[in-house]
C-alpha cells in the first residue's frame, strides 16, 4: 500500500501531526510562535548547507535549526528583547538561506519544494525519518508532560517543585529542532510554525484541560492533511499550503463555536 | 536543629547586591514573616531560600528530606492554556481526587474543583494554590506576598487560614508581607529587612523598635492605625480569636500595650 504516493502523502501528514499537536501547544502556550518561525526559517540555510557539503538534506537542517534554536534561547537568557531579535533573526535566516541556496548549481529549481514542502514526492525512506523522528517528539512530551506543563505554568512554582524550568525549555528546543528538520519534505519551511500554531489555537477553544487540548490539535493536524490532500488532487492545488488553509478552515469554525458558547 | 536556615547569604541582582549577609533559621512549627518595603529584598530572600536565585555568599541548608510549599505571590496563567483546578493540582506530582478534594476543603475551597483557574477570583486562586501547596503534607509552607489583592477582610481571613492549618498540621511557615498590621495576630516572629535585617521579634517588640518605625515612618496623620492585637502563643488550641482584622474597630482590648500610628501609603 505504501507503492501509492497519495498514502505515502497521507501517512507522513498524519505522522507529523502526532509530534505537532502537542509540542504545538506548548508554543502557544509559552508564546514561542516567533520563536518557532525564526527555527523553521533557519532550516532554508541548512538547506544551503546539506547541497554544499553533501549531507543529507535532513541533518543539515537539523544542524542548523538546532543551531538557531540554541542561539535564541541563549540570547533570551541574557535578557535580550525577543520580539526584535526574533524577527531579526528569522528574516535574516531566511533571505540568508535564500542568498546561500542560490550560490548552488541546479538548487533554484527546487526551491519551492524547501518553502512550501513537497509532500506527494514523500519516499519510504522519508516516511520513516517523518514518523522516527515525530515518534522521538510525542515520545520526549509524554515523558516529560508533568514537568514541561508545571514549568510553562510557573518557573518558580516548578524551581520549587523540583523541576528546573531551564531544562524544560532546553527538552522544548530540541523537539522544535526535531520537528523542522522532519517537517520540511511536509510543509515547507515557511508553514511548518503554521502546522504547529493553527491546529493548536484551533484546539484552544474545544478543550477545558492541557491534555484535551493537545490531542485535539493532533486531531485537527491529522484530518488538516487528509483535507488538504483532498484539495489538492481535486483542485490541483499546492498541496502544503493546501494543508495550511484545512487547518486555518478549522480555526475559524472553531472560534465561531467558542464565541456562541 | 532548624528546618531551613538561610546563612550569611548576600545576594546580587544585576549588578547590584539587594540582600546583605542575611541569616534566617525556621523552626518546626513557628509562624515566621519577612516584612519590608518594596525594593527590601523580600521576595529575592524568599527566592534564594527556594533555590530559584543563587547567593554570592553563605549558603541555604535544608533539612535531609524537606517538604515544602510554595504558595508564589501571584500566578499569570496564558489564556491560551485551558487548565480545571483539579488538574493544576495534579502538577507536577498526581494526586487522587480524594486527595485533591480534601485539600481544597482545607483552603476553604472546595467547590471550584471543576473550575477553569482563569475564572478564579483573587481569592479563589490563592487558596488553589495553598491546597497544591498543602497537598505534599509540607514541613514548611513558603508563601510569597500571598494576599496581594484581596481586600482587607480577604487578607484577614486567609491569615487565619494560614494559621489555622499551622495549628492543624504543625508545619512551619514563612511568609514575606508589607504590612505588619495584617499579618501580626498569625505570626509568632516578625523579621525586618531592607538589604539586610534591621530588627527581629515577636510583632509587638519589632512594632515598637525604632529600627522598624525608621523603615516604615511614624506619621502621626497616617489614616490608618495600627493596633496591637494580643497574640496567643499556646498553639494548637482551638485558634478562636475574638478580635476582628479590620481598621474600623475600636482599640477595646484591655491590654494593649502600645498605641501606635502607622502611615500606611505603602507605594
Amino acid at each position: 500500500m505504501l507503492d501509492d504516493f497519495l498514502t505515502r502523502a497521507a501517512l507522513a501528514g498524519v505522522g507529523l501531526s502526532l509530534a505537532t499537536g502537542p509540542l504545538g501547544s506548548f508554543v502557544v502556550w509559552r508564546r514561542m510562535a516567533y520563536f518557532g518561525d525564526a527555527t523553521a526559517h533557519a532550516a532554508i540555510l541548512g538547506v544551503a548547507l546539506a547541497l554544499v557539503t553533501d549531507l543529507p538534506i535532513a541533518a543539515g537542517t537539523l544542524v542548523v535549526a538546532l543551531a538557531m534554536a540554541g542561539t535564541v534561547a541563549g540570547l533570551a537568557a541574557r535578557g535580550w528583547a525577543m520580539d526584535t531579535t526574533l524577527g531579526v533573526l528569522a528574516h535574516s535566516a531566511l533571505a540568508l538561506g535564500l542568498v546561500a541556496i542560490s550560490f548552488v548549481p541546479g538548487a533554484r529549481t527546487d526551491l519551492s519544494a524547501y518553502l512550501f514542502g513537497d509532500i506527494l514526492a514523500v519516499t519510504r525512506g522519508d516516511l520513516g525519518f517523518i514518523w522516527g523522528g515525530a515518534a522521538l517528539v510525542a515520545g520526549l512530551m509524554v515523558w516529560r508532560w508533568q514537568g514541561l506543563l508545571t514549568a510553562t505554568l510557573s518557573e518558580d512554582l516548578a524551581h520549587a517543585s523540583g523541576v528546573n524550568p531551564d531544562r524544560e525549555r532546553l527538552i522544548l528546543t530540541l523537539a522544535l529542532a526535531v520537528v523542522v528538520a522532519v517537517a520540511l519534505k511536509v510543509v515547507g519551511a515557511l508553514l511548518i510554525a503554521a502546522l504547529l500554531i493553527v491546529p493548536a489555537a484551533a484546539a484552544r477553544g474545544l478543550s477545558r484541560n492541557p491534555e484535551s487540548m493537545a490531542l485535539i490539535a493532533t486531531a485537527i493536524g491529522a484530518a488538516s492533511t487528509l483535507a488538504g490532500l483532498a484539495l489538492s488532487l481535486w483542485q490541483d492545488t499546492p498541496a502544503g499550503p493546501s494543508i495550511i488553509v484545512a487547518a486555518a478552515a478549522v480555526f475559524a469554525v472553531s472560534a465561531l463555536v467558542a464565541r456562541r458558547r | 536543629m532548624s528546618l531551613l536556615a538561610a546563612e550569611g547569604i548576600s545576594v546580587r541582582l544585576g549588578g547590584a547586591e539587594v540582600l546583605q549577609h542575611v541569616s534566617v533559621a525556621i523552626q518546626p512549627g513557628e509562624i515566621v514573616t519577612i516584612l519590608g518595603p518594596n525594593g527590601s529584598g523580600k521576595s529575592t530572600l524568599l527566592r534564594a531560600i527556594l533555590g530559584i536565585v543563587p547567593v554570592s555568599q553563605g549558603r541555604i541548608v535544608r533539612a535531609a528530606e524537606l517538604r515544602l510549599g510554595y504558595v508564589p505571590q501571584r500566578l499569570s496563567i496564558d489564556p491560551s492554556l485551558p487548565i480545571k483546578v483539579r488538574r493544576f493540582l495534579s502538577l507536577p506530582v498526581r494526586v487522587t481526587d480524594a486527595q485533591a478534594e480534601a485539600a481544597l476543603v482545607r483552603a476553604g475551597v472546595p467547590e471550584v474543583a471543576g473550575q477553569q483557574m482563569m475564572a478564579l477570583s483573587g481569592g479563589q486562586l490563592q487558596r488553589v494554590l495553598l491546597a497544591r501547596a498543602l497537598l505534599g503534607d509540607p514541613q514548611v509552607l513558603v508563601l510569597d506576598e500571598p494576599t496581594q489583592g484581596l481586600d482587607q477582610p480577604g487578607e484577614a481571613a486567609f491569615y487565619r487560614l494560614i494559621e489555622e492549618v499551622r495549628g492543624a498540621t504543625g508545619m512551619a511557615v514563612l511568609m514575606v508581607s508589607h504590612d505588619l498590621h495584617v499579618v501580626m495576630a498569625a505570626s509568632d516572629r516578625v523579621i525586618c529587612l531592607n538589604g539586610h535585617i534591621c530588627c527581629e521579634g515577636t510583632p509587638q517588640v519589632v512594632s515598637s523598635a525604632p529600627a522598624y518605625r525608621a523603615l516604615f515612618g511614624l506619621g502621626t496623620q497616617g489614616a490608618l492605625a495600627l493596633y496591637q492585637h494580643v497574640h496567643d502563643h499556646s498553639h494548637g488550641h482551638g485558634h478562636s480569636h475574638g478580635h476582628s482584622h479590620d481598621h474600623d474597630h475600636e482599640p477595646a482590648e484591655a491590654d494593649v500595650q502600645t498605641h501606635d500610628y502607622v502611615d500606611h501609603t505603602h507605594a
